[in-house]
């Protein structure tokens, strides 16, 4: 293929590790969403990049699941739940932005050396874009780390999980990369929907829709 | 005569003058007299360096003098490193001796300082000079006593008490760990003389050893972070111009003990040797310049900025030993080329500063800088060389400061080449921290030179300041004319320390005053070059084209009228920034984390009229992690053990029975 | 002939920065404008304004000291010198060797340093509040800026502008994430240098928001002109800059006929053109920052320049 192609894919890479990083400094609630759609949308970019210099249709699935579920529902439900829960708008970090920016650098560093070191005898872009795929993972696990928030640490989470798909995506010839996104997704759904499960509890000391119907503000 | 052999007279002669000085102490002339001295010996010394240095690489002789033991003898030598640090002492020392003509007035208690002024010059002559073991460990710890007695040349006060007991430990502990690593170096057999050790063999684990014990020793003396306890407390508490050789000399002396033990001495190095220097360089550099602009004592600020510029010689070396290990000669040269161009740099920058703190001591009579301001209306000669030192120190084109930062930038930009994954990953991190504390010396010095010079005057003294003498302005500007020469052509100062890189790395900088309109080039000319002479052409022709059509073509007029200040002018000086508030904003963004800085804020209620107080607490991060637990530690072991001090007959009679009878045991084990 | 050429297109470049600057800030101006549906001022009201400024009398404090009367000349001196040295419409200057990157870089900190002592100068505390908050910014945007340029010249193999602008024109770059780290960290830098939003509001005269503006509060008449136009070029620097290393198509090599250096300048003020509105949508869609958050921000870009210049150190063993 015309080395401008493998030159793109590794730009799209590395704008998940500068959009994961982006994700790192926000400390305000929606903004954080809507980078995280930002993220999910560099994921699907670059996937179907993957599928079209991989002539690998498959891919373009899980690239249609990763824009239409992660970058435009998820983002979209957690904006009408945050402003309907009235959580707070800032998320809190354990350590100031400072500090925990230098932990993503270190856990870049730490990345590159370890997969330059284990991966010889590949091409060199091949072995960059899996040493950013793992940098894009440690990075959603630090994030999940240093935030004292729930929404926080999900998105975190999810993050890690477009990390997974960007280094399946890279590997040549992975069978099941559809099933595994789609199940991925059904987890963090879940685990989404039983966050705020837990937080309609605490609030209302009970999940029973009947008993929340008292709360509604009709005339009877 | 041969060069030596004059060197070693005057050196001799600068020990007579001190005595003299202790006869004569009575004298009107006594001060007058020693400091001519001194400033002609050193001038003299000057020369004969100078001449040496750029005479080439001519092999010199060994001079052994029957003195010390008896049957070792002293050896003395000067090859071209120490031509090249010779230089930079008496170039230090001649200056300070200019100002102390001047400055010698103010001195209250010149028997205390007189005899030991020359004294420690010529101490410092000889650590350069000497070419054995025991002669250097002799000259140092003469220079680290007179030095000593001249911090405590004040000592009614409580601080210069405790500066000098600190100063004293520090100065035992490094002299003790440079003791052991010549001790390593010389081996069982005693070879002390240098050219001995160089012609030996020593194992990696040796070397090591010795590269370890040099570092605590000469970085003690230089003051790399953690031992750079004794620094801002001992250089603001001597006579200025004596905390102008202690800044900006001594501290170059103690990194000549330290290139000596392992760039020459020590022979071929290994690369694990240069991540812990460039990372104690690096942490150094930014530490220091920290701590110096959360200072408003204006000689303590100068003394905490020291700190850092020896960090970042400490990363100019570390690389060249990084190059060197990794067979990479000629970046190994531009390295070592940026290291010893920043001593030379600092040397002059920091004497200057110095001396011009000193006048404003002297003026004045204020060492806090919030005790100051306007000067640069009644001081105006010395306001403009403490300005000409404070671009200086920041690196800014087209001064000296500049030059080796560049250098150093350039032999940072070559390390990709490094194979070992340590140093790939420590080079951009060393050189984002270099690059900041670059930054940060820039915003400590618009504060020391803004606050001092510029503004309200915030106190009587600073109002009815005037300025100093002749002889403390001719040392002052002369050191400016010095500042500016190398800045403006550096090419003959990288020539000039060409043969000294050549003798330690085997390998020189590309020739540079062949280059077209004397630029410089560190690698080649289609990678990088630099001419401060057209930057410093083009500035003044820019400047003067932009006035001359200015005043021609549109107005000259000029009004005087009251500050504006958005309308709310206030005539009370207290009403504008003081040190503290000046590094507020650096203070919440660096020191909140590293100095753990806290500011209490007490606002009375509308109505009441109390005063509103602010204060702010500052931690020491190295005292209170090392020093303070340290010295608790050694307290409680030394309350432990004086309980010896209270034991029976009995019990002493038992005790050496005891030792008697486990050294006979030992004996017995040992066979 | 060619000394003549080169001294031609030197001085070409001179002529052309200084008088091109207040149009770049006029043009910024009038987008701000119209995007926010006023008609604005004339694209040429700023040299309306520094001419009327050059005539006008300087009203001093009383405690003004010489380098207070001095610096305007110094800061316009440094920029202008150092605007020079980047290539706007050729490469291959003739004094391009004279100064690297890291000279310029260091000449805009010379510049900042004088304004820094100047705020200070006549005593006041809307002076200090400007000079504290400037060395600030500075103490971050320096690094950031150092280690922006390491990067490339990792990349192209030089710090020399001309080396670099040539090698950027070349075939051989290719696309690089280091590049692409590098560029925003560069746009960071350069909104913070020049006291935009959201860093600085220049428009402002509100304490609050000053930075560089509370700097320059007691100047009057020809120096504020000056410092004006030291304003408008060094912005001009850093939209030539990020033109020259990462969008450097147009730029005119060693010999080129004299119709490619008329279409270099026409390509280059629709550089300028697109860099200034591009300035103009981002200022007018973003609320400026709290001053404490700045030092995220640039914390930000230094942390994304360290990490392009780590990575071009890893991939070179490659």
């Amino acid at each position: 293929m015309h080395p401008l192609a493998f030159d793109i894919a590794h730009m799209l890479a590395g704008s998940m590790v500068l959009v994961s990083f982006m994700l790192l400094y926000q400390n305000r609630m929606l903004g954080l969403l809507s980078v995280f759609a930002l993220h999910a949308l560099v994921l699907s970019l670059s996937v179907s990049w993957e599928a079209f210099i991989q002539s690998a249709p498959h891919l373009y699935i899980t690239a249609a699941i990763a824009l239409v579920v992660k970058a435009l529902i998820i983002p979209a439900a957690l904006q009408r739940i945050v402003r309907r829960l009235g959580i707070h708008r800032t998320v809190e970090t354990v350590v100031g932005i400072g500090p925990t920016m230098l932990a993503g650098i270190g856990l870049v560093a730490l990345s590159m050396v370890l997969m330059l070191q284990v991966t010889t005898g590949t091409d060199a872009l091949a072995r960059e874009d899996l040493a950013f795929a793992l940098s894009v993972v440690l990075l959603g696990l630090l994030m999940m780390v240093s935030r004292r928030n729930a929404v926080g640490q999900v998105i975190g989470l999810m993050s890690i999980e477009n990390g997974l798909i960007l280094a399946a995506a890279g590997a040549k010839g992975m069978p099941l990369v559809v099933e595994i996104s789609v199940a991925f997704s059904v987890l963090v759904a879940f685990m989404v929907i039983g966050i705020f499960l837990f937080r309609i509890r605490e609030r209302f000391d009970t999940v029973d829709v009947q008993a929340l119907e008292s709360s509604r503000g009709e005339l009877q | 005569m041969p060069a030596i052999s004059l060197l070693l007279w005057c050196t001799a002669a600068l020990l007579g003058v001190g005595v003299m000085a202790v006869v004569f102490t009575r004298s009107p002339f006594a001060m007058r007299g020693v400091y001519l001295a001194c400033l002609l010996l050193s001038a003299l010394m000057l020369g004969v360096a100078l001449n040496r240095l750029v005479g080439g690489a001519v092999p010199a002789p060994v001079l052994v003098l029957p003195l010390g033991l008896p049957w070792l003898g002293a050896h003395f030598q000067i090859d071209m490193l120490a031509a090249l640090f010779l230089v930079v002492v008496n170039l230090g020392g001649a200056s300070a001796s200019l100002y102390g003509l001047g400055y010698g007035q103010h001195e209250e208690a010149p028997a205390r300082v007189l005899p030991f002024f020359p004294a420690f010059l010529a101490a410092m002559n000889l650590v350069v000079l000497a070419a054995d073991a025991f002669s250097f460990l002799l000259s140092w710890e003469v220079m680290s006593l007179t030095s000593w007695a001249l911090v405590m040349s004040h000592q009614r006060d409580d601080d210069n008490r405790r500066a000098g007991y600190i100063y004293l430990v520090m100065a035992s502990f490094g002299t003790l760990a440079l003791l052991l690593a010549f001790g390593l170096l010389a081996g069982p057999d005693g070879g002390y003389g240098f050219a001995t050790i160089r012609a030996g063999v020593h194992s990696p684990l040796l070397a090591g050893l010795v590269v370890g014990f040099a570092l605590l020793g000469a970085g003690s003396k230089a003051g790399l972070v953690p031992l750079h306890v004794w620094l801002p407390l001992a250089h603001p508490a001597a006579p200025s111009h004596v905390s102008a050789l202690m800044s900006g000399v001594m501290t170059k002396v103690a990194i000549y003990g330290f290139i000596r033990i392992v760039f020459d001495l020590l022979g071929p190095p290994a690369w694990w040797w240069s991540p812990v220097i460039l990372a104690l360089g690096g942490v150094t550099a930014v530490l220091g310049v920290l701590y110096a602009l959360m200072q408003h004592d204006l000689k303590r600020l100068l003394a905490y900025h020291t700190v850092e510029n020896i960090g970042i010689i400490f990363i100019g070396l570390g690389l060249a030993l990084a190059f060197e290990a990794n067979g990479l000669p000629t970046a190994a040269a531009l390295a070592l080329t940026a290291a010893l161009f920043h001593i030379f740099n600092h040397s002059l920058f920091k004497s200057l500063l110095f001396l011009g703190a000193g006048a404003v001591l002297g003026a004045t009579g204020e060492h806090d800088m919030e005790r100051m301001g306007g000067l640069i209306h009644r001081m105006p000669y010395t306001s403009f060389a403490f300005l000409a030192g404070s671009v200086a120190i920041s690196a800014l084109p087209p001064l000296n400061g500049f030059v080796s930062e560049w250098l150093t930038f350039q032999a940072i930009l070559l390390s990709p080449e490094l194979p070992q994954w340590g140093l790939k990953l420590l080079a951009p991190a060393v050189g984002a921290m270099l690059a900041l504390s670059a930054a940060l010396a820039g915003a400590c010095f618009v504060k020391a030179f803004g606050v001092t010079f510029l503004g309200r005057p915030r106190s009587p003294a600073a109002a009815s300041a005037g300025e100093v003498d002749r002889f403390s302005l001719a040392a002052m500007f002369l050191l400016v004319a010095a500042c500016l020469l190398a800045g403006i052509l550096p090419g003959y100062v990288i020539d000039a320390m060409a043969p000294v890189t050549h003798a330690l790395v085997g390998a020189a900088m590309p020739t540079q005053t062949g280059q077209a309109w004397l630029s410089i080039v560190p690698i080649a000319e289609a990678r990088s070059s630099y001419n401060g002479l057209l930057v410093f052409l083009f500035i003044v022709f820019s400047a003067s084209l932009a006035a001359f059509v200015i005043h021609r073509l549109a107005s000259r007029a000029v009004r005087r009228a009251p500050a504006w200040d958005c309308g709310f002018a206030w005539p009370d000086p207290a009403s504008q920034y003081t040190a503290s508030s000046f590094a507020q904003p650096i203070r919440r963004v660096f020191g909140t984390m590293i100095f753990r800085a806290r500011e209490q804020l007490d606002m009375p209620p509308p109505g009441d009229r109390r005063p509103a107080r602010f204060g702010l607490t500052l931690h020491d991060p190295v005292w209170e992690t090392l020093y303070a637990p340290l010295g608790g530690t050694i307290d409680t072991l030394a309350d432990w053990f004086n309980r010896l001090q209270f034991l029976t007959i009995r019990r002493y009679l038992s005790l050496v029975f005891l030792a008697l009878v486990f050294l006979l045991l030992v004996l017995a084990l040992w066979q | 002939m060619a000394i003549i050429r080169d001294f031609a297109v030197q001085g070409t470049q001179m002529l052309v920065v200084l008088m091109l600057a207040p149009l770049l800030t006029g043009f910024i101006h009038k987008a701000k404008a119209r995007l926010t549906h006023h008609r604005g001022p004339s694209v040429f009201q700023p040299y309306r304004d520094l001419l009327r400024l050059l005539g006008k009398e300087v009203v001093l404090a009383q405690n003004a000291s010489w380098l207070f009367r001095v610096t305007p000349y110094l800061i316009f001196a440094a920029t202008w010198v150092a605007a020079a040295l980047v290539p706007t419409f050729a490469t291959g200057l003739l004094f391009s060797w004279s100064a690297d990157l890291i000279a310029i870089a260091a000449l805009l900190g010379s510049a900042r340093f004088f304004l820094a002592l100047a705020g200070l100068d006549v005593g006041t505390s809307f002076g200090g509040i400007g000079s504290s908050r400037e060395v600030m910014i500075a103490s971050l945007a320096e690094p950031a800026m150092l280690m922006v340029i390491f990067t490339v010249a990792l990349i192209a193999g030089s710090t020399q502008l001309s080396t670099i602008a040539d090698f950027m024109l070349s075939s051989q770059v290719g696309l690089r994430v280091s590049l692409g780290l590098a560029l925003v960290a560069l746009i960071m830098v350069a909104i913070a240098e020049n006291a935009r939003i959201p860093v600085d509001n220049p428009a402002t005269h509100l304490e609050l928001t000053m930075v560089h503006e509370a700097m320059v509060l007691e100047y009057s008449g020809r120096h504020l002109a000056l410092i004006e136009i030291a304003a408008s070029l060094k912005l001009l620097l850093y939209i030539s800059l990020i033109a020259s290393i990462f969008a450097p198509w147009g730029l005119v090599e060693a010999d080129g006929a004299p119709s490619a250096y008329l279409a270099g300048i026409g390509l280059y003020a629709a550089k300028l053109a697109a860099g200034g509105g591009l300035l103009a949508l981002f200022e007018t869609a973003v609320a400026k920052m709290r001053v404490f958050r700045v030092p995220e921000f640039l914390g930000a870009a230094l942390m994304l320049a360290l990490l392009a210049a780590l990575l071009m150190f890893v991939t070179r063993s490659l």
